[in-house]
């Protein structure tokens, strides 16, 4: 294990941001590849990815050519206790990069990541929504980044890759810090928070095999990848938000094609036994994201929908 | 003074959750003051209480300037307030991230929307505002530096102090930055402490938005704004108000001010107070082992300066700013 960044803490313990480093024995053809995940510590899919990749290369050593460097908890105290943010500051630390060498505690970590991850070929930043909502696999891509970016998407064997509009809240992600550095950075978002989707785990790790044949990371047998449904334009999103406050049942499954008007889930009244809203698709395509938890205030995200044409069966 | 709700979210299990606001005088919307945003802002709404009752006595002396009219918005999360969680109850959002707000977004960024599109009408915006850190602040203005930030006019609060921050891509959705593109003069006022009440802040607040009123003619200048308690010193402050004598103030970059940071993590005992003046090599903290009471690290002073914020909880985390000195 590599100390990537250690700071002690009041009583007895030192918090420290770890990778672990898969090269072959003489080094390596000097290309390289970092899997990060856990920034948000309620965000648990990636645990089975970095899992997966270790297992693969450690099965299979020979045929690594460069260096995999895995980085499972990059905030560790938030995974160990169920908190998105940073335990005792309350932060979202997927907002404050790229950090000051002499700020607070938490710049001073989020600035030894970003140096850490500096002189990757590729990084992958993985994300799992949140506990409220479930998500195909997606890789979301600031316009910004593009031209460089939506090449790379193309290969990690999701099933959408979203690219959407520049915003100035999103300049603080490591995403974005890392894209400005000139490491390209891809956020993944798939399945749940507090969970583990095994199939979209396997997914994802088959995808990163891909990718690091392509960059010449790893000499095994390629693995085929799915092509991805692409949306480049602002107005293809369909957000669905509730209208009222209430119990919400999910009635389709994310990924599957809706049609215009059909019924996607509804707001409940236990009390009443009455249905408070049925939330219909506003039109034909793609229910990338639905909620999990049922509890729902007026504004809540229910659903996302990608504009698309379904065919008649 | 007129009380009305602002905005409202029915809900299946709690009661509504409202926003109310207290109108004073009518006209032209003059000046909009907001107190807690967030569930732990105690000293904020209670600064703000008091600031409504100070208002109610003035309209009812008829000392209010005939034209203007105030809101105070005491408080735009209450349903975290009464649970004692500082974001939003059911996703942990803040509402301070999300303005201007989107009306047909998520929950917070519907209030925010709803509430901005009342509270953005208004000349003069003041929210009383808290830091990200446990602490204790010299009583200041702060400003973003947005380009539209109006410094002459902050002068007329008379707190001893100014700060302007320059704006990072988190805080452009806060309602400061929002209401100066909007086109309100916006001012963030700091007392010292946010989850304890702190009596002698909150005065003074009161007394700073008194002091910027009547300098905007929104208070009558001969107005009889009788204060609880601190007779003397609020005649002496009434007296130089009605002379135009409003105390000056020092305006400053955040950069300018001086991190004092201890390298080690442990106990945080504070050997000093804020606002207190202090001389380059005094001892300003000790960090104490939290197990064995051995003192690891003794924090002093690298400048001459006065204590402008000072760390509050009993522990400390390394490289963390405990201390910020004004040189």
């Amino acid at each position: 294990m590599i100390s990537v960044a250690s700071v002690s803490l009041p009583v007895n313990e030192t918090l420290e941001i770890k990778k672990n480093r898969f090269c072959p024995a003489d080094g390596g053809n000097g290309r390289r590849i970092s899997i990060v995940t856990g920034i948000h510590g309620d965000e648990l899919e990636g645990q089975l990815v970095c899992y997966e990749v270790a297992k693969r290369i450690r099965e299979n050593p020979e045929k690594l050519r460069g260096t995999v460097d895995l980085y499972p908890a990059l905030n560790p105290l938030g995974i160990d206790s169920i908190t998105r943010g940073i335990p005792g500051f309350d932060l979202d630390m997927n907002r404050i990069f790229p950090g000051v060498p002499d700020g607070s505690l938490t710049e001073y970590l989020a600035t030894r990541i970003v140096e850490d991850l500096v002189g990757s070929d590729l990084c992958l930043d993985i994300h799992a929504s949140n506990i409220y909502l479930t998500e195909l696999p997606q890789i979301r891509i600031n316009e910004l980044h593009r031209k460089k970016l939506v090449p790379l998407a193309m290969e990690a064997n999701v099933d959408f890759v979203w690219v959407h509009g520049a915003n100035t809240v999103l300049e603080s992600t490591l995403a974005y810090s890392m894209n400005t550095l000139g490491v390209p950075t891809l956020v993944v978002e798939m399945g749940v928070g507090m969970r583990l989707t095994p199939a979209y785990g396997m997914q994802l790790a088959d995808g990163i095999f891909h990718l690091m044949k392509k960059l010449r990371i790893w000499d095994g047998e390629d693995i085929a990848v799915r092509t991805p449904i692409v949306s480049m334009e602002a107005d293809e999103v369909s957000y669905l938000n509730a209208a009222v406050s209430g119990i919400f049942l999910k009635k389709k499954e994310h990924g599957c094609m809706v049609r215009k008007e059909e019924e996607v889930g509804a707001i409940l009244n236990p009390f009443t036994g009455e249905v408070l809203e049925k939330v219909c698709a506003p039109h034909d395509g793609l229910l990338f994201t639905i909620r999990e938890y049922p509890v729902v205030d007026e504004g809540s995200l229910m659903a996302r929908i990608l504009k698309r044409e379904v065919e008649e069966s | 003074m007129k009380k009305e709700v602002l905005y409202t979210i029915p809900s299946l299990y709690r009661d509504d959750f409202r926003i109310q606001g207290y109108r004073f005088g009518s006209g032209q919307k003059a000046l909009c003051v907001v107190g807690s945003l967030r569930g732990n802002e105690y000293q904020q709404i209670y600064t703000c209480s008091k600031l409504v009752k100070q208002l109610r006595q003035l309209e009812e002396s008829g000392n209010l300037c005939e034209g203007k009219e105030i809101l105070v918005i005491p408080s735009l999360n209450p349903g975290s307030m009464n649970i004692g969680k500082r974001f939003w109850p059911t996703d942990n959002t803040d509402i301070n991230r999300m303005f201007p707000g989107y009306a047909l977004g998520e929950t917070t960024q519907r209030i925010a929307a709803g509430v901005f599109r009342i509270i953005s009408e208004y000349q003069n915006g003041i929210q009383f505002a808290s830091f990200y850190m446990p602490g204790k602040f010299c009583p200041h203005v702060r400003i973003m530096k947005t380009g539209y930030e109006n410094v002459e006019k902050a002068r007329q609060f008379g707190l001893p102090y100014i700060v302007l921050k320059v704006p990072r891509p988190y805080d452009t959705t806060t309602l400061n930055y929002n209401w100066q593109i909007w086109e309100t003069d916006a001012f963030s006022l700091y007392g010292t402490t946010t989850e304890r009440i702190d009596e002698e802040s909150a005065q003074e607040l009161v007394e700073a938005i008194l002091r910027f009123l009547r300098a905007n003619g929104i208070v009558k200048q001969e107005g009889n704004a009788t204060m609880q308690g601190q007779r003397g010193k609020q005649d002496a402050e009434e007296n130089d108000v009605r002379q135009n004598n409003v105390p000056d103030s020092h305006v400053l970059a955040d950069r300018e001010l001086v991190s004092v940071r201890p390298r080690y993590s442990g106990i945080f005992r504070g050997k000093i107070q804020v606002g207190e003046r202090v001389k380059a090599g005094q001892l300003l903290a000790e960090i104490l082992d939290a197990c064995e009471g051995e003192c690891l690290e003794t924090l002093r002073a690298p400048v001459d300066g006065v204590v402008f914020f000072e760390h509050d909880n009993p522990m400390v985390y390394a490289n963390t700013a405990a201390i910020k000195l004004l040189p």
